[in-house]
């Protein structure tokens, strides 16, 4: 029983202490990944290094592995072989869920996933770093620098009007926000963001890479997405995902002339425009 | 402040707490000042009738902890109800001492009866008030612990992990039957004396019993509902609704389930230690899968999500039983399962929805 509050209370033995070390720049790497399910290759030797600040776009058809490769990162999913480390330092092939997100990985889900009977405030206190550890639990107030970290990313995503209402009664797109604002209570240095603006008006999609744009640099942001014009406005750098391997890397521009990927794009229809 | 703002601003449950208190103060009075033939005087089986009731409800309100704010569907939480009363139930039988009609001073009747000449291990101590009482926390809790353990950890969850509790408690209940087991088999344990030197069938034990039930509800009720209140029980509701994203917000998931299951446990084993002195029997029938079934659809009844909801309903609906099992015993069940498919459809959010706006949510 001592052993499991202490696994609560975040001292167990999966959570690494030590800092994730990002001196040679690079905040995740993926290499020679490969996982099948049911002899099914969905993640094929795949190779891939998010830098540290980097925002970096993955597109690709259905079925290409994005979304394999983000259970892989966030431990839904262990791989058949192959490495995947956070920082230089962290293997996270040795954690799980709960202590990868500790750690500083934040997971948006391709539908958008709020508490729908709790508040926005309670959504974004839900998510707070730091609170998870079982004293922490055992409180019903925020004490005055919590409000004050709920309130800055309140304004961060467009909330603060709302943040007594009921996630369940928001619009799609404030629903989607919400769910960033929460990833970003923890306080993460990977943001991995799935299809974000599925679903949204042109104007909520101006404001979602608004935002992404503007956590860049200080952290490191992938995002999936489908829409082509949504990618053009958010990134520079592009890595196309085919049969769970890397087709193509490089600047938007470059990859949109580059005869492989205009294949597997008019191969896979015009669901991707 | 005197009242903390978590329960101030809980009225439904400042409600049930002004109800219980009167109830406390009131049904003692009626009971033990008023002459037997006062039209307000109330009788050692109404009282005893009321107690039953209160430990009814407080499973309910173990149950509504799982089920309400956890999404766990335990149909199997009343072993751990029956568990306690077990645990209570070998004290009282050992308090009988030489009373039997073997007149033992060590083993119960039926030991005897089995032809049994020592009493078994797992008896031992349970001659000791406070043993007992230990136990009555510590059986259920240690058995939920350790089945959510494996459950939760295997990540069985939503229908499947509710068809395993309801294996678990007919499990239970065909142990029990066995006399081997050393419970008294199919009579189970009866006959009781006392308890702490107090003749358990007084007027006055049994008022103590009532208070002591009144007291156990209002205090299972105050941590459940302080609990729901703090940032735990909107992690809770967050592995009711959305249990990947808690997982990914960084929560151990199967830690908090396992947890507020054993908890829940614990509580459930309270009302059945309090139920057995008031009945004056605990039998394998208690472990029987049509109780725990019947405590879910008191939940749903009263309103699942609320503790009060479930306090509504566990006793509205015994007190129908008691009603209508007296007038018209064959309609029971059929009333019983016709309540359950109406609340259902109709009332989704049970009796207490009725008296609370409905939040405006898509």
């Amino acid at each position: 029983m001592s052993e499991l509050i202490s696994d609560l209370d975040g001292g167990g033995l999966s959570l690494p202490q030590k800092p994730v070390d990002t001196r040679h720049g690079i905040l995740l790497y993926l290499e020679e990944v490969t996982v099948s399910f049911d002899g099914f290759k969905a993640i094929d030797n795949l190779s891939l290094y998010i830098g540290d600040g980097e925002l970096r776009c993955i597109i690709g058809p259905n079925g290409a592995g994005k979304t394999t490769m983000m259970d892989i990162i966030t431990g839904k999913t262990k791989p058949d072989s192959g490495r995947v480390f956070f920082g230089q330092n962290i293997d996270l092939l040795k954690l799980d869920e709960p202590a990868i997100a500790r750690i500083g990985i934040g997971r948006k889900f391709q539908r958008p996933t709020v508490i729908e009977p709790l508040t926005v405030i309670e959504n974004l206190e839900l998510a707070m770093s730091g609170a998870k550890r079982l004293r922490g639990l055992m409180t019903t107030r925020l004490n005055s620098e919590e409000r004050d970290r709920i309130a800055a990313v309140l304004e961060r995503i467009g909330l603060s009007e709302h943040g007594g209402r009921l996630a369940g009664i928001l619009a799609h797109g404030q629903k989607q926000w919400l769910e960033i604002g929460m990833l970003l209570m923890q306080e993460p240095r990977l943001l991995l963001v799935d299809e974000p603006v599925a679903g949204m008006t042109p104007a909520e999609m101006d404001r979602t890479a608004e935002l992404l744009r503007s956590l860049a640099g200080s952290h490191s942001v992938v995002v999936v997405e489908h829409d082509m014009g949504f990618v053009r406005s958010i990134a520079d750098y592009v890595t196309v995902l085919h049969q769970g391997r890397v087709l193509a890397e490089g600047q938007l521009e470059d990859l949109q002339i580059d005869p492989t990927v205009i294949e597997v794009y008019l191969g896979a229809g015009d669901a991707y425009h | 402040m005197l009242i903390p703002r978590w329960l101030l601003s809980d009225r439904a449950g400042l409600v049930l707490l002004a109800v219980l208190a009167i109830l406390g103060i009131g049904v003692p009075i009626l009971s033990l000042w008023t002459p037997p033939d006062h039209p307000l005087h109330l009788s050692a089986y109404t009282v005893t009738l009321l107690g039953k009731y209160l430990c009814y409800a407080l499973l309910a309100v173990a149950v509504d902890l799982v089920w309400g704010y956890m999404g766990i569907l335990s149909l199997g939480h009343a072993a751990f109800f029956a568990l306690g009363g077990y645990c209570f139930g070998m004290y009282l039988m050992r308090q009988i001492g030489t009373r039997g009609v073997y007149g033992d001073p060590v083993l119960p009747d039926f030991m005897v009866f089995l032809n049994w000449k020592e009493l078994p291990w797992y008896w031992y101590g349970f001659d000791h008030f406070s043993f007992a009482l230990l136990m009555v926390l510590v059986v259920p809790g240690l058995l939920a612990f350790v089945f959510g353990w494996f459950a939760f950890r295997s990540r069985v969850s939503g229908v499947y992990l509710s068809i395993i509790t309801q294996a678990l408690t007919y499990a239970l209940m065909l142990a029990f039957f066995r006399n081997e087991m050393g419970f008294g088999g199919n009579n189970g344990l009866t006959d009781f004396k006392d308890v702490l030197g107090y003749p358990i069938h007084d007027d006055g034990t049994r008022i103590v019993l009532f208070i002591l039930s009144i007291l156990a509800l209002a205090g299972g009720y105050l941590l459940c509902r302080w609990l729901v209140s703090t940032r735990m029980g909107r992690v809770l509701v967050a592995i009711r609704d959305a249990e990947d994203r808690a997982r990914f917000l960084g929560y151990r998931v199967e830690q908090v389930k396992v947890l507020v299951f054993t908890l829940s446990a614990m509580l459930a084993g309270i009302a059945g230690a309090l139920y057995v002195p008031q009945v004056g029997i605990i039998n394998p029938g208690e472990f029987a899968p049509i109780n725990s079934i019947e405590a879910v659809i008191w939940v749903a009844v009263g309103g699942r999500g609320t503790l009060v909801g479930a306090v509504v309903g566990a006793v509205l609906i015994n007190y129908a039983k008691s009603w209508l099992t007296g007038a018209l015993p064959e309609v029971w069940l059929f009333a019983l399962g016709g309540l359950f498919v109406a609340v259902t459809l109709l009332l989704p959010r049970g009796l207490i929805g009725l008296l609370r706006p409905r939040e405006t949510t898509t």
